[in-house]
């Protein structure tokens, strides 16, 4: 593609590459939009915490206690993970990772392992540009292309070849390289592994954290050792209908517009319950009202159950706690602590993905009935120790 | 057998080839199969349903089946005519096919050419390619007809 713009193989600012893709560029600006507002999401950064007291239990001990805020747009993401309280100036450079062009230059210049070393204060200082150009595409040819170190070394593994991926995987793997559940190997040596060398499914990366150990935290009420989960978008569609029919996150989250006399894909990545008509009616050709109430449908029943598994959660806590309070040691509570990691992680990893059940409903049904189970499994075991 | 009654023979069996298959040629309409008409893909009723839903269709005004379906350099567009006019007449004389039918995957690519042909201006940003990574007729499948 030529353009009357040069653009540098490590062009950071999104207003150079703005030169020649103008009208993708205008959109993009958009995403700094912050006052948008979905039934379940939107951008604007609603304090989840005061919404919902109860994750305050159940992420107890863990720094999502602090502060939790519904994410804006791609624009403000060098601002935003300044801000935010969580970790405060221990964050380290991983954290960086996700949010600013200018850390593909700094991969580039010093090493990801480096980079994920540095305090991510002394990073910031070098990060300019929020989420932009540089991060999904390359700047001679356009191609989409995923410049995630984690992402890249895992579908590796996998045995994925990228430059065999066709243009509507590339759709996905751009968003897929940051839009996931992901890990640190150890707190002291933060480096961005993603958990899929078993699979994509809630199942096989369960089961690979189990393989290797790993927690994120202690549950200092109960002492199970749990999984914080962070963001599995990618993996969560993997296992719906929309992946099955070959439809990519850019069909729905940026899709095609006409401006003018050419079709561009809408750079102003949002929630497709914001534009319904060119989100969805293109291939589902029913009123926007009707595709709008069956989105809402398949959400509104998600959270009913998430609540459920919320109470669940927080009477299986307070069991465990009530165990350990009358002096039950922790050796007889192995089994309901494993109970309440394994509800925890089915309830995270719905609660904290970012489509309320929509990207995979009977999956997340599935784990959601699970993790209820597991958890008054947990409570009942307990109480039954407590009683003898 | 003398040589004069094999010449006969041969004549007549020739002459009644050769009539067969001219009667059959005129019956069937088969010179209307050169044409880019519409009402020649019509001749057999079975493709009724796709012929009305394009007479519906905004791409009636500006495209006929030949646009959609066949490629444009003349030899490629005969032999697609003649590869799909024998699978056709197989068919039906055999009668070993489903309903509703289906396009083949060789048919749909020609389809795929000739929306990237007639659209190209308006698509370009979009980078169509007819390897199947961006399948026009995965979303815009409706409006002309059911596939």
């Amino acid at each position: 593609m030529t353009g009357i713009q040069q653009i540098g193989e490590f062009e950071t600012d999104p207003a150079v590459w703005g030169v020649n893709f103008p009208n993708q560029w205008d959109r993009w600006k958009r995403t700094t939009e912050d006052t948008a507002v979905t039934k379940y999401g939107g951008s604007k950064p609603i304090d989840k915490i005061a919404e919902n007291p109860r994750i305050k239990i159940l992420y107890a001990g863990y720094p999502f206690s602090v502060e939790y805020n519904e994410e804006r747009g791609h624009g403000w993401s060098v601002v935003d993970v300044q801000k935010i309280k969580r970790l405060g100036d221990k964050k380290p450079g991983t954290c960086l990772s996700c949010k600013s062009s200018d850390t593909v230059k700094m991969w580039n210049e010093m090493g990801a392992e480096k980079f994920f070393n540095t305090p991510m204060k002394d990073l910031v200082a070098h990060a300019d540009n929020p989420i932009s150009c540089l991060n999904c595409h390359d700047p001679k040819t356009m191609e989409l292309t995923p410049r995630n170190p984690a992402f890249l070394a895992v579908m590796e593994r996998r045995g994925v070849d990228l430059g065999k991926a066709t243009r509507q995987q590339k759709r996905t793997y751009v968003c897929g390289q940051c839009h996931v559940e992901y890990y640190f190997e150890k707190k002291d040596n933060p480096i961005l592994h993603f958990p899929w060398d078993k699979g994509l499914n809630l199942d096989d990366i369960e089961k690979f954290y189990d393989e290797k150990g790993f927690y994120d935290w202690i549950h200092p009420d109960t002492g199970a050792k749990l999984i914080k989960i962070q963001h599995p978008e990618f993996e969560f569609w993997s296992t719906g209908i929309h992946a099955r029919s070959d439809v990519s996150c850019a069909d729905c989250h940026m899709p095609y517009q006409r401006i003018g006399s050419r079709k561009y894909s809408d750079h102003w990545v949002r929630s497709p319950m914001l534009n319904v008509a060119a989100a969805c009616q293109p291939c589902h050709r029913w009123p926007e009202q009707e595709l709008s109430e069956r989105v809402l449908a398949i959400q509104d029943r998600t959270k009913s159950l998430l609540n459920r598994i919320e109470i669940a959660l927080v009477d299986a806590i307070a069991a465990i706690k009530a165990c350990r309070e009358s002096g039950i040691p922790d050796e007889k509570l192995a089994e309901a602590q494993k109970l309440h990691r394994r509800a925890q992680i089915r309830w995270d990893f719905v609660f904290s993905e970012n489509s309320m059940g929509f990207h995979s409903p009977q999956e997340s049904a599935r784990w959601l009935a699970e993790g209820i189970d597991y958890a008054r499994q947990a409570e009942s075991l307990a109480k039954q120790l407590i009683v003898r | 057998m003398g040589k004069r009654r094999i010449k006969l023979l041969a004549t007549i069996s020739l002459g009644v080839f050769f009539g067969c298959a001219a009667f059959t040629f005129v019956y069937a309409r088969g010179y209307s199969y050169m044409s880019d008409d519409p009402n020649a893909c019509i001749n057999c009723h079975i493709m009724n349903e796709q012929h009305d839903s394009w007479l519906n269709s905004s791409h009636s005004a500006f495209a006929n089946c030949n646009d959609c379906h066949t490629p444009k350099t003349p030899f490629a567009k005969y032999w697609v005519k003649a590869g799909n006019g024998f699978r056709h007449s197989a068919y039906f004389t055999l009668g070993n096919f489903k309903e509703p039918i289906r396009i083949t995957p060789g048919n749909q690519k020609v389809v795929q050419d000739n929306c990237i042909r007639c659209h190209s201006d308006l698509v370009d940003s979009i980078h169509p390619t007819n390897d199947g990574q961006l399948d026009c007729l995965s979303c815009h499948s409706r409006g002309f007809h059911r596939l």
